[in-house]
This record gives structure tokens, C-alpha cells and sequence, in this order.
């Protein structure tokens, strides 16, 4: 097993996609000779050809919408949008026409199409380079919207998404892109899209998170246990949506407490649906109110103060002590 | 330093072969077979008339909005008629002579129109994409359809219709650049039927012609008699084997005149005048197409008086089947059908609290 960032792993996950399905094509700005600007296709272009590794004009909408046209005509395409940022331009293909067309012809023709979007703050980017707008995704009847959070996991759920039936939004939490390496396997590995995952185990409070804030819930997790004697039971989202409800539902039944944090804009946010189900599904099981932590109600701050605005481990931990102790 | 042009001067060209009282031009006729003219004629008159039915029924309260068609059956026929079968159709809101010719069945039309999601199912072995409301949006899919065809090594192409007025939409400038930068046998039929809504032609672009936009993309565009079958037909084919021989996209201007409504929702006499809608009459594409199948000896009064009648029957029929369809269809759980290929637990939930819903309603209805 290989050691690979989660930039790599993602490509590995291409190649291989690729080599075994000649219905699996790439495109998107500079995915082709270049490799992608975060070097995700690195290699695909040389390995594959232009036919499909395909460098193409500076247009999002067209990207996604030709992306609908071919993915309706039998390939698998995975478009690259640069930065999610850039994507808005594409909404209309992603909510009118790729979400819809199984829905509105009876399933006679379908969209199985992948398509991947750096987001996320933390790496110091320009302005709209670092936003995270799942939740226009997830909002999307019929889209689904996956973010990974470490190389293995990256890997295995572009594996599964490139071969899901319907589309899917890969967002790619860009912070985690080389932050740290991973064991991958070189074999074929998937993981099911709809499915969260427990990543520590614990009964005294629930901790929820996804994608690059899913490293701080859990450094906040094991904060806990040293100086609090505290267990956190940590459950990684992995899909937005179809959400799971059930994993977290029942840890909250155990647990009696919950935390929810994610560095999307609080307000009408993916806290705010996880707490609905949790009321739905374990209301009368809360010890504590649920809170959020979140990023606060603003625009996404210019770099030099990005650190501000993002979830931090004081903040989880000042949360999670607030739920302790009531 | 000189400064002098780089870019050849470009030409639009302009192609008519049927005068507006169906004169021919006889050096242009294209080569069709007396059956094919027939069934020409036969499908742009069933869609006027259908037209006219559907508008019948929506005064009633029997159908729900939906976008007249009178007026640009010819731009609609012509272009498809060159079409295989395997090739494909991305509609916009206002292509009824073209689904008409690709098989659609009127009762399926018009089950779409009284609002049921099985109106919108297409047939079997069908390549017609469903209808695309959203102005412009379905362009770059035939991009892409069309792309993935030759990628498979097939030869079918993709054709596309939508108005004047998406052609102020991004979508079409970067379908049409997509489709010029990666040469996919694309044919992109733009329906110049003069009004977008209340917008005129001339307040939509500042261009002299929609077909010089090609120019840009650097793939050729040609403006054609919109209401002369028999110029669309002949500019939709040489399009249609360019396509299918490698050679790449073309863009075609079909100018025409939507005789009805933007859509029955819409009353045109707020925007445009009596005079311009009867100068516009004298062009039917119908009366002209007639003329010259009468010249050609292949229609007269009688036989038109046959089709009108046989037509009158098949729209009664259709509206009967429509009609024994939609009592039929007493389910609403349908509309849960189909939004992912497997049905997530939350939305199975959804789903089951309907069915207890609506499973109440009837008892209490029934009891």
C-alpha cells in the first residue's frame, strides 16, 4: 500500500476509473495538458488522449451542460470545475436539466455524470476561491453531493460516484488536498454514496462534521478525552446528500448530546438540517441544546483574517463543554 | 505598423426556394419523392390543426399553458425531415411539427400539457429529448450528445432548436464555441419567429442577422425561409452531412413568424399590430407549400378535404385516449418516481407518510 496525499489518490482513482471503463472522460478548464491546477488529472491527458482528457474553452455552464449531453448518450463524464466559486455559472445545467432528467423522463434518459469542485477555505486563496456552498448542492432534488475527507475515503467515493447511476457533486475539501498522507490501496476500493461513517467512538457527546473541519472535530475529540475525560463519539458525513440520518441519529440516542461543525455560512447551513432530523429522529432523547459551529453569517473574509472565520478547536471544544455541562 | 483586416469578409447567406405564393425556384428544388411531399404537407397540416385543438381545449379549461407552434411548422418539419432515426432531437418548448414527424403521439402531447409526468415519458427507442423549458439552456446537451456519438465512433448527429431570443443567452455562445472548438456534428436550428414574448428581434441583438453569430465561432451560418419547407429541408440536409462526414456544426436561422401567442398565457395585441400579423399570414408556410403540390399535381381540393377530415378524426381520438388515460391515472404517488435510481430511506419516508396521507383521503371520501 501506497502512502499517497488525497490530490493523488483522487488521481489515482481516475486513472484506474479510466483504464477499466472507456466511458469515463474528463474535461473541464486546463484538466487536460496541464493536469488540472490542483494537478488532480495529472497524467490522464498523456495516458488517455484528448479525446478524453478534454482541455476545454473557459465557460462553466458549457462544461457541465456538455457534460449532460454525453453522460445522456452513454459515457461517464467527470467535469472539473476549477473552484467551486465558479460554479454558480453552472446551476442552471446542475438543478434544471442534470438533477431533473431521470425525474422528468420517466427514466428513460439518465445523467450519470461526476462533477468534481475544489472547496473550502484554508490555503490562502484569492476571493471566491475558498466558499463552501454544499448546501446549494444538497438542496437539489436529485443531485447528490459527496465531500471526502481523507486520501482513502477521497479515492474510494470517486470510485463509487463515477459509477453511481445519477449526478453527483464531488467536493473536494481543497485544505486537505496535501495536508497529510494515507495508506491507499492500490486494489480497487468503493464505499457506499448515502453513507456516513463513525470515526471514534464514544457515549458522552455527539461530534458531526465533514470534510476539512471533520480534522479539527476530531483534534477537539481527543482534547476532550485528555483533559476532560470526556468521549466523543465522531461521525463523518461523507454524502450531503441522500443524507444519512440514521448513524447520527442513533449516537445522539445514545449520546443525549450533539455537535454539528462545518465551515459553510451557519444560516440555512448543513447544521440546520442535521438538527431537524436529529429532532425528528431524537428528540426526546436530548440532554442539552444542540449548537453549531460554523462559519459565522458573512462573506467568506479575505485570507489574512479567513483563520477568524473558520471552525476552530477552541470553538468546538467551547461548544461541547457548553453541552457537557448542562 | 499597418492595420488591415485578418478575417476574410464573411457572408451570410440567405436561401428561398418556394416564394411566398409558392412559386418555385426550380434550380434549388430539392429531390423528394411525391410520397415524402405528401407527408410533408400531411404533418405540417396535422400540427396546425392540432395547434389549433389544443388551443380549443385550453380555452375550455380542458389543458393547461402551453406554446402555439402556428406559423413555424415549416422550419420545424424541414429541419428534422433530414434527421435518421438515431439521431437526436433537443427540443425546446415550441417543436410540435417535429415531434409529430419523429412519431410523438398527440395523446402523450397532450397529457404533457393537462400536466401529468407520464405526458413527458418518451417512446420507446425515442432520441428526442424531453421538452426544455428554460430559455437557451438545452443548447450545449446536443454539444455534448453529438460529441459522445463520434467519440463512440457512430455517425448519428445532434440537432437543436430553440428562438431568437436565446440567442442572448450564454449558453448558446458557449454551446456554439464548444461545438467549434471540438467539431461535433451539431446542427443548432434557430426558430426566428420575430417575437420573444413581447421582445422584438431587432431590441434582442444589435446583428444584423442571427447567423452571422456563427462567424465567432468560426462555423459557418446561413439565414433561410423560415416558412418555405422546401429551403429548411435543403439547408437542414446539407447541415445534417456535414455533420454526419466529419466536417462539424452549422448554424441554422429558420426565419418565421409565430402566427399565436408566446403562449396562451400571453396576449400578443399588447406588443405587436393586426397589420404585421396579416402581412405575415400571406407567408404560411402551408398555403405556400400547398400551392406548389397543387402545381406539381400532387394535391387538390379534395384530397386536402380527405386529410382535413381524416385529421379531425385522429385529434377526437386522441383526446378520447387522452382523456380514458388521464381517468386512468388516479396514482399521484408517481411523482416519487424516479428522482434518484435508488430511493433514499428520508425520501422512502416521504413517500409512505403520502401514501397514508392520500390512502386516508380516499377512505374517508369512500366512507
Amino acid at each position: 500500500m501506497a502512502k499517497l496525499t488525497m490530490a493523488e489518490a483522487l488521481n489515482l482513482a481516475l486513472h484506474q476509473e479510466m483504464a477499466s471503463d472507456d466511458s469515463v472522460v474528463v474535461l473541464g478548464e486546463d484538466v487536460g495538458v496541464d493536469g488540472g491546477v490542483f494537478r488532480i488529472t495529472e497524467g490522464i491527458y498523456q495516458a488517455f488522449g484528448e479525446q478524453r482528457a478534454m482541455d476545454t474553452p473557459l465557460a462553466e455552464s458549457a462544461i457541465i451542460g456538455i457534460a449532460i449531453g454525453m453522460a445522456i448518450n452513454g459515457l461517464r463524464p467527470v467535469p472539473e470545475i476549477q473552484f467551486s466559486g465558479f460554479s454558480y455559472l453552472a446551476l442552471t445545467q446542475l438543478e434544471s436539466h442534470a438533477a431533473r432528467m431521470r425525474w422528468r423522463s420517466r427514466g428513460r434518459f439518465t445523467v450519470p455524470l461526476v462533477v468534481r469542485m475544489p472547496y473550502g477555505g484554508g490555503v490562502h486563496a484569492l476571493e471566491h476561491h475558498s466558499e463552501s456552498k454544499e448546501v446549494f448542492f444538497s438542496h437539489i432534488p436529485g443531485l447528490k453531493c459527496v465531500i471526502p475527507s481523507s486520501p482513502r475515503n477521497a479515492r474510494a467515493l470517486l470510485v463509487s460516484a463515477i459509477r453511481d447511476p445519477d449526478p453527483v457533486v464531488f467536493m473536494e475539501p481543497k485544505a486537505l488536498y496535501r495536508a497529510f498522507r494515507e495508506e491507499v490501496p492500490e486494489e480497487e476500493e468503493t464505499l457506499p454514496l448515502g453513507k456516513s461513517r463513525r470515526v471514534r467512538e464514544g457515549k458522552d457527546i455527539t461530534l458531526i462534521s465533514y470534510g476539512a473541519m471533520l480534522h479539527r472535530t476530531l483534534e477537539a475529540a481527543e482534547q476532550l478525552a485528555k483533559e476532560d475525560g470526556i468521549e466523543a463519539d465522531v461521525i463523518d458525513l461523507l454524502t450531503l446528500s441522500p443524507l444519512d440520518d440514521q448513524l447520527f441519529s442513533d449516537s445522539v440516542r445514545n449520546t443525549g448530546r450533539a455537535i454539528i461543525v462545518h465551515e459553510a455560512q451557519r444560516s440555512f447551513g448543513a447544521a440546520g438540517e442535521i438538527i431537524a432530523r436529529l429532532v425528528e429522529h431524537a428528540f426526546f432523547y436530548l440532554e442539552a441544546p444542540i449548537e453549531r459551529v460554523t462559519g459565522y453569517d458573512i462573506t467568506m473574509p479575505y485570507f489574512a483574517r479567513e483563520h477568524e472565520y473558520l471552525p476552530d478547536i477552541p470553538r468546538i471544544l467551547a461548544a461541547a463543554r457548553r453541552a457537557l455541562s448542562t | 505598423m499597418p492595420r488591415h483586416p485578418i478575417e476574410p469578409l464573411y457572408r451570410v447567406e440567405y436561401l428561398s426556394i418556394l416564394g411566398s405564393d409558392g412559386q418555385l425556384d426550380a434550380e434549388l428544388e430539392p429531390t423528394l419523392d411525391d410520397d415524402t411531399l405528401k407527408r410533408f404537407y400531411r404533418t405540417m397540416l396535422l400540427a396546425r390543426r392540432f395547434d389549433e385543438f389544443q388551443l380549443k381545449l385550453q380555452r375550455q379549461g380542458r389543458l393547461g399553458t402551453f406554446a402555439p407552434s402556428s406559423g413555424q411548422e415549416a422550419s420545424q418539419l424541414g429541419a428534422v425531415a433530414p434527421l435518421r432515426k438515431e439521431d437526436w432531437v433537443v427540443p425546446s418548448f415550441r417543436e410540435l411539427a417535429a415531434y409529430l414527424w419523429r412519431g410523438t403521439k398527440l395523446d402523450q402531447i397532450l397529457l404533457y400539457f393537462d400536466g401529468y409526468n407520464e405526458g413527458a415519458e418518451p417512446g420507446e427507442d425515442t432520441r428526442d429529448l424531453p421538452t426544455a423549458i428554460p430559455v437557451g439552456t438545452q443548447i450545449p446537451h446536443a454539444v455534448g450528445l453529438s460529441y459522445a456519438a463520434r467519440y463512440r465512433g457512430r455517425d448519428e448527429v445532434a440537432m437543436v432548436f430553440f428562438g431568437d431570443g436565446a440567442t442572448s443567452e450564454g449558453d448558446f455562445h458557449e454551446g456554439l464555441n464548444f461545438a467549434g472548438v471540438f467539431n461535433t456534428p451539431t446542427i443548432f436550428v434557430c426558430q426566428n419567429n420575430q417575437w420573444a414574448i413581447s421582445m422584438p428581434r431587432e431590441h434582442q441583438t444589435h446583428s444584423k442577422t442571427l447567423a452571422q453569430k456563427a462567424l465567432a465561432y468560426g462555423i459557418p451560418g446561413i439565414q433561410v425561409d423560415g416558412n418555405d419547407v422546401l429551403a429548411v429541408y435543403a439547408a437542414a440536409k446539407e447541415a445534417v452531412e456535414r455533420a454526419r462526414s466529419g466536417e462539424g456544426p452549422t448554424l441554422l436561422e429558420c426565419i418565421t413568424y409565430r402566427l399565436a401567442a408566446h403562449t396562451t398565457a400571453d396576449d400578443p395585441k399588447r406588443y405587436r399590430s393586426k397589420e404585421e400579423e396579416e402581412a405575415w399570414k400571406q407567408c404560411d408556410p402551408l398555403r405556400r407549400f400547398r400551392r406548389y403540390l397543387e402545381d406539381k399535381g400532387l394535391l387538390d381540393d379534395s384530397t386536402v378535404e380527405t386529410m382535413e377530415q381524416e385529421i379531425e378524426q385522429e385529434l377526437k381520438q386522441a383526446w378520447q385516449r387522452a382523456e380514458k388515460r388521464m381517468a386512468e391515472l388516479t396514482d399521484p404517488t408517481v411523482i416519487f418516481d424516479h428522482q434518484f435510481a435508488e430511493m433514499p430511506p428520508y425520501l422512502q419516508e416521504q413517500r409512505d407518510a403520502f401514501v397514508a396521507l392520500h390512502t386516508g383521503k380516499k377512505e374517508s371520501k369512500d366512507g
